[in-house]
């Protein structure tokens, strides 16, 4: 597989990255950090990735950059198979009611940026004759909660936008594989309490990278977090509205 | 981010102090805020625990990633949150292992260095840190510096074994061994008391890699530290199976034993049968080495055995000066007093580390694990009294109970040239860890 991956120097992104890695694809990675992208690149050379892993510069905030680094990607690989995109802002409730900016920043980077790079990623694939866009979303999108509202709205909007695309494009060779990560242990999560099911980011990748080589649509991860969510998505409004998580 | 409240931080011992664990993959970063780092945990005693004043620890153990391999030579750069684990996992295959491994994967070459561990194969390849060809680290006054045997030499000598009181080390670069395969050839024998294992240590020594031995703590008089012999050396391709073994699912203790669990009777039940397992004089035969280096990693939270309280591992080197006879007078502290320890190991080593506080030198090392009970503190000083008298020094990755004075007795002048070298690095003093502020009075 040649795949490319913005937010493979961190977390979820960067387990997924190796675990690719560790299998012989060819891998460019991309993501805002000079000196972390070359690290990272060195990192997923060594655990055995084929070629030279190549790096592009692409930041979230900056929507300008998405077409051309795309398309740096796809020359450097030689041609796209899948796109891989785990990048994201996370923040509190509480912490985004406080700053309005920050808010403002992490809907336009968690939907509205995210959703141009993805469209941008569906014109390179197409091109080649479709491929694999793996993007993710999360649990929080599922309902709305007292924890996570705009987050999870953010996160909602894409899954909504992934789900779409996927429909549409199916039956051009494009698959669209939608993430839903429930709580796994990452530097972004380092500090919350982990609930019962909390996830290694080496068992996400793993499953990640099985449902990306089956074009499995939705991917719940940890595996237990499909049912949890099955249980949250059908508990009634009145119930939801007494419960703080 | 709003701050993060102040949490349990344990050692593996469970010994605990109220810390705040700063984790992220960008250490670089991270490390100029804090002033100490720690990574999977492992050191048994306070080592890696912040001082009460000071609750900030950098955790380490997200910044693990590869950085260069050269296939021809084996040298190996990495950030230092890389897990030993993961380097075995990654490089065995290949045919690289660590050129010293201590008794269990789950830490990281930070630590590593840290606590210049030494493994079974010390009498020939000395300790960890003498595979070090060199450090990238985050000093006290904020540079990020590459210390090395040629640069900056003095740092590097002290951060070896330095227990984490130098600075941060950010990346390591070492050199890999090759290896035939991943299976240990290994032949264990019974021996009848405590001089015969010194004899027998060190007879072994010249013709095996791998040479470590178990005593049976609770047998008295005549037998007095009898037990097993294990030697070890790589079975070449030929002898090796073809396949790797089947991964066994790894139990976990889920909660903590209670205190009464492990007794007088339950100790001397296990270690009566581990040595009647023994029955042959000598066996041997093929074994994975991750049965012959991490055979407590085979059970997750072993260490909940002990109970809440936790338990100690007092480990001490005994200078071959000292002669046949040493070990088995600390042994007699240990007897006398009525302690029990649940796992005895002893092993020789052949030479001194090359950092400054290295802990092992030529000579006899014991290794107990001790239930914390109220005489602990006792026991640890009356053994630290016995091992000032034969001229050892104990493990400060191990400690938790040792007393300043007796610490600074053990390794004057070695504790003069480590102050002057932090004097010159860390002045203010701005690196300290609990045990630092116990020992060192920092």
């Amino acid at each position: 597989m040649r795949v490319a991956i913005l937010g493979a120097t961190k977390g979820m992104g960067r387990a997924l990255a190796r675990a690719a890695a560790e299998r012989n694809d060819a891998i460019c990675i991309l993501g805002r950090n000079d000196v972390d992208l070359e690290r990272s690149a060195a990192d997923l050379s060594v655990r055995g990735a084929r070629g030279s892993v190549g790096s592009v510069a692409c930041d979230l905030e900056k929507p300008e950059l998405f077409g051309p680094a795309i398309d740096e990607a796809r020359d450097a690989l030689g041609g796209l198979d899948a796109v891989v995109v785990t990048a994201a802002i996370f923040a509190g409730q509480e912490e985004l009611e406080a700053n309005p900016e920050l808010a403002e920043r992490l809907l336009r980077v968690d939907f509205t940026n995210t959703v141009l790079f993805c469209e941008a990623a569906k014109k390179a694939l197409l091109k080649d004759g479709g491929g694999t866009l793996c993007v993710f979303s999360s649990v929080a999108g599922e309902r709305g909660r007292k924890p996570v509202i705009l987050y999870g709205a953010a996160k909602a909007g894409l899954t909504h936008y992934l789900e779409g695309l996927d429909h549409k494009h199916r039956i051009d060779g494009l698959r669209v594989v939608t993430v839903k990560p429930g709580f796994v242990k990452t530097s972004m999560t380092a500090g919350l309490e982990p609930p019962p099911f909390a996830g290694e980011p080496d068992a996400v990748a793993r499953r990640v990278l099985r449902a990306i080589d089956r074009g499995v649509p939705v991917v719940y991860t940890p595996a237990p977090w499909r049912w949890i969510m099955a249980v949250i998505r059908s508990l009634p409004r009145a119930i939801m509205r007494r419960l703080n998580f | 981010m709003p701050e993060t409240p102040l949490s349990t931080l344990q050692g593996w011992g469970r010994h605990s102090a109220r810390g705040r664990e700063r984790l992220g993959e960008d250490l670089e970063r991270m490390s100029s805020e804090v002033h100490l780092s720690r990574g999977l945990g492992r050191s048994y005693g306070d080592a890696s625990l912040p001082p009460d004043d000071q609750p900030d620890v950098l955790n380490t153990r997200f910044a693990d990633r590869l950085l260069g391999f050269d296939e021809g030579t084996g040298l190996l750069r990495a950030e230092s949150g890389l897990a030993l684990s993961e380097l075995n996992r990654l490089f065995m295959p290949r045919g690289y292992f660590t050129p010293v491994s201590p008794g269990t994967k789950f830490v990281t070459l930070g630590g590593m260095v840290a606590a210049d561990v030494h493994g079974k194969n010390q009498h020939r390849d000395g300790d960890f840190g003498d595979h070090v060809t060199s450090l990238k680290m985050r000093v006290a006054d904020g540079r990020v510096l590459v210390c090395s045997p040629d640069q900056h030499p003095d740092l590097f000598r002290a951060t070896i074994g330095g227990m984490g009181l130098t600075g941060h080390i950010l990346e390591v670069e070492l050199g890999l061994h090759r290896i035939p395969s991943q299976w240990i050839w290994q032949e264990s024998r019974r021996i009848h008391d405590i001089d015969e294992f010194q004899d027998a240590l060190e007879e072994a020594a010249p013709s095996w890699p791998y040479t470590m031995g178990w005593i049976d703590c609770l047998a008295r008089g005549a037998t007095m530290g009898r037990g097993v012999l294990m030697t070890g050396r790589w079975a070449d391709a030929q002898e090796a199976p073809p396949r790797p073994p089947k991964r066994r699912v790894r139990p976990s203790l889920r909660f903590d034993w209670p205190a009464w669990v492990l007794n007088g009777f339950t100790i001397r039940l296990f270690n009566e049968l581990y040595y009647r397992k023994q029955w042959r004089r000598r066996s041997s035969g093929i074994v994975h080495h991750e049965s012959f280096y991490y055979p407590l990693d085979a059970i997750g939270s072993w260490n909940r055995m002990y109970g809440r309280r936790g338990f100690t591992q007092y480990q001490c080197v005994l200078p071959r000066e000292a002669g046949r006879g040493s070990a088995r007078r600390v042994l007699e502290v240990l007897t006398k007093r009525g302690g029990a320890s649940f796992l005895c190991v002893i092993k020789d080593f052949g030479r001194e580390g090359r950092g400054v506080l290295s802990f092992p030198r030529p000579g006899i090392t014991l290794a107990l694990d001790i239930a914390i009970r109220d005489d602990t503190q006792a026991l640890v000083d009356a053994l630290n009294e016995q091992v000032l008298q034969e001229g050892g020094r104990i493990y400060l990755a191990k400690d938790s109970f040792t007393r300043r004075e007796h610490f600074e007795e053990m390794e004057r002048p070695r504790l003069d040239e480590f102050t002057a070298i932090r004097d010159r690095w860390d002045p203010d003093r701005r690196f300290r860890s609990a045990q630092s502020v116990r020992l060192l009075g920092d």
